[in-house]
């Protein structure tokens, strides 16, 4: 049984260093069941992070939980309760999206007779149901997008990684997968994710890099009733507030 | 700018995408100074020599007029290089068509289509042809040498080679619009340029074992029944054998024959060709709908990874294509083997090298497609599933399909000679399993779609791949002729293989 305040994840000392620095000592702590949005500039290692995490990069130092396990040490059991869906997400294109969630389930390890009304409630709500058994190369960005997210959440993950999900996504459809995260949420799953659209993050009331809460960010940078955006820029580059 | 400007800048625009093409491809995408490459390119030119005197080396001598047998030889050997022209042409035009993303902007350009698509023709024809005299310059420079200037001609020959094979490409490629729409054109070219490539020489070899009972494709050609209905000297069916020979009246004959099958095709096709630009923008990606609604299926993890690979394998338009070839490559051994019940003889020994040659071609290919061409490499990577377990089911699956292609030639052959189908599939499975092994080590992040880049990605794993292949048949048929012999090149090929393993950046 989890505990609400129990850590979905805990990331110590976090280091990750390519040319030049990319994540330096990120500590990090995400409460189970929580939004959290990571909104940083272009380059401050926010998806080199997120990759870390969802085991597609190796650290150079520090180490991360996941629900309690050593992610590093038990890569195989934390990949288990994670999906990532990444800013360009790569399906495949001779799959129909009833196959891709399929073979997604499968390598989950989750039970068919589980797994197909999932994949269908899943394709409902993301108004993929008439294109199920149409292969996903004629689909477009968008399309895929929520091809990927279905895949993401088919096999009912407590931590869900996702880098800039509503890329390419129209006003409906973006609704749509704001609405699933936030079901999910409210069901008690963890959400991570960046953007750089500034409102996703201030309407699910998420927390910066520079971390805290929206009321604490704007005590912290003394711009009280300011917006999110002008808040982000205020704290990632001080002298274009000036300006 | 004028009409005439305007098209000669789309011209120099087009020759420079040519170029820029061929350089990735001698270059496999990586930028590297020019001069590098054509040094390289020369290198590999020089060395080509050696095969091309082997292969040609003998026809130098030759002067006209010539006898009707050696006559049918030449114009053979020219019809080949022209299928081979003819299959790498239709490539190329399907690849202008669906792999360069500049048809919106030139259909929304307002520079007329029908000059537009002149000039793409025309640039079309030009790489062809510019492709065609690359490869066959050891060729033409082998009779050069041995036989004196006259074989310069032969360099025409190729260039009317060249120009017909392109218009004639142009034309398939349109009829196979008009017939079956811009979706699936993309396939049956790949399909129909695979069966030209190949085609030419199965036939003659089937002929060859109907008739002689040999995989020679010179023993029909050579035949007393080929002279016999062959036309006279002074027909036009010869003149490009002629024209080769040095004879300036049919090589001019060829050459105008060539420019005037382009110019017809370029006059009366490049205005069909904006209509089939539009309607290929607006099918860029086909829509194949299934309305079978199937259950999910239960399995564990690497049975629903080897269930993904294989639906994969069978959608894919590249793998159809090469395995047909493939498969018509063993038409021709498994009609030998057809014969041997009734007249058994020595040359059914040919079709275990044929057999193991296939499987490790084959299995590169597969192996190349299961790896490393993985689609959605961060799902797989992020799924709870070690990375040595993903390896293995893909490996499986690459050996399931070649079990599949190759195990009911080898239960054939069992019913002929139980030790040849012993030998032939042991190294059916050598083969497969060193091919594998060499894409395993040598494995790069790609996607399904860049496979035409494979050989050039590496040319190390390309040349470690078809030495191995070589190899285990070269293994494979002395084991059966001689098999002291075969020990030796067993053992070398198994050098090769630890050679290949000990330099590749994947060593585990």
């Amino acid at each position: 049984m989890i505990e609400p305040t129990e850590a979905a994840l805990h990331l110590q000392g976090l280091t990750k260093r390519f040319d030049r620095l990319a994540v330096d000592a990120l500590d990090l702590r995400i409460r189970s069941g929580e939004f959290y949005a990571l909104v940083g500039p272009n380059g401050a290692g926010k998806t080199t992070t997120l990759r870390m995490v969802a085991g597609l990069l190796q650290p150079d130092a520090g180490s991360f939980e996941v629900f309690g396990i050593d992610a590093l040490a038990d890569p195989v059991a934390a990949k288990q309760v994670m999906a990532w869906v990444s800013d360009e997400p790569m399906i495949y294109d001779k799959l129909t999206p009833l196959e891709y969630l399929e073979f997604v389930a499968g390598l989950w390890g989750i039970d068919a007779a589980a797994a197909e009304p999932a994949a269908h409630g899943l394709l409902v709500s993301l108004g993929l149901e008439t294109h199920r058994h149409e292969r996903c190369e004629g689909f477009s960005k968008g399309m895929r997008q929520k091809v990927a997210l279905a895949g993401a959440l088919v096999h009912d993950p407590r931590l869900i990684i996702l880098d800039e999900p509503l890329t390419g996504l129209d006003a409906i459809s973006a609704r749509r997968v704001k609405g699933l995260l936030s079901e999910r949420v409210r069901a008690g799953g963890t959400v991570l994710m960046t953007t750089h659209i500034l409102e996703v993050a201030d309407g699910w009331g998420g927390r910066l890099v520079a971390e805290g809460t929206l009321a604490e960010l704007r005590q912290q940078s003394g711009h009280q009733n300011t917006r999110l955006e002008d808040l982000f820029i205020a704290l990632v580059s001080p002298e274009h507030v000036a300006a | 700018m004028s009409s005439a400007a305007a098209v000669a800048w789309f011209a120099r625009h087009e020759l420079r995408l040519a170029w820029r093409d061929w350089l990735a491809m001698m270059t496999a995408g990586r930028r590297r100074p020019k001069h590098a490459a054509l040094i390289g390119l020369v290198v590999l030119a020089l060395i080509l020599h050696l095969p091309a005197y082997a292969v040609i080396g003998q026809f130098a001598e030759l002067q006209g007029p010539l006898e009707r047998s050696s006559l049918i030889i030449m114009s053979a050997i020219i019809l080949l290089a022209w299928a081979l022209i003819l299959s790498q042409a239709i490539e190329s035009v399907t690849r202008v068509f669906y792999a360069r993303g500049d048809l919106d902007l030139i259909m929304s350009s307002p520079a007329p289509a029908t000059n537009v698509f002149s000039v793409r023709i025309a640039a079309v024809a030009l790489s062809v042809i510019a492709m065609a005299l690359l490869l066959s310059t050891p060729f033409v420079d082998v009779l050069v040498i041995g036989g004196g200037i006259r074989w310069l001609a032969a360099y025409g020959v190729v260039v009317s080679l060249g120009l017909s094979a392109a218009a004639i490409a142009i034309a398939i490629t349109v009829l196979l619009f008009r017939l079956i729409g811009p979706s699936r054109t993309r396939l049956v070219a790949q399909i129909i340029a695979a069966i030209i490539g190949a085609g030419f020489v199965i036939v003659l070899q089937i002929t060859a074992i109907l008739s002689h009972g040999t995989l020679s494709r010179f023993a029909v050609l050579t035949s007393d029944t080929a002279s016999t209905f062959a036309p006279n000297a002074d027909s036009f069916l010869w003149w490009p054998a002629r024209a080769a020979l040095g004879e300036i009246e049919p090589l001019l004959l060829v050459l105008a024959s060539g420019l005037l099958l382009l110019g017809a095709v370029i006059a009366m096709l490049s205005p069909r060709f904006a209509v089939i630009a539009r309607r290929t923008s607006a099918h860029a990606a086909p829509n194949h709908a299934s309305l079978r609604a199937r259950a999910f299926r239960a399995g564990s993890r690497q049975q629903a990874l080897r269930r993904k690979e294989l639906v994969l394998l069978r959608r894919d338009p590249w793998l159809l294509s090469q395995s047909l070839m493939q498969l018509l490559y063993l038409v021709p051994p498994a009609v030998m083997l057809w014969r041997s019940f009734a007249d058994s003889t020595l040359a059914i020994v040919l079709i275990t090298p044929v057999l193991v040659m296939a499987a490790g071609q084959l299995a590169g290919g597969l192996a190349w497609l299961t790896i490393s061409g993985e689609d959605a490499a961060d799902l797989v990577a992020s799924a709870p599933l070690s990375e040595s377990r993903v390896i293995r089911a893909k490996i499986e699956v690459v050996l399931i399909a070649i079990g599949a292609v190759f195990a009911p030639l080898v239960l054939g052959l069992l019913f002929a000679s139980p030790l040849q189908a012993a030998v032939t599939a042991s190294g059916v499975i050598a083969a497969a399993a060193s091919a594998t092994a060499i894409q395993l080590w040598f494995r790069v992040r790609g996607r399904r779609s860049q496979f035409r880049r494979r050989q050039t990605s590496s040319r190390l794993a390309t040349f470690a791949e078809a030495f191995s292949s070589i190899g285990w048949a070269a293994t494979g048929a002395l084991a059966l002729a001689v098999p002291v012999a075969a020990l030796i090149t067993g053992v070398i090929t198994a050098a090769i293989l630890a050679a290949t393993w000990k330099i590749s950046p994947r060593r585990p």
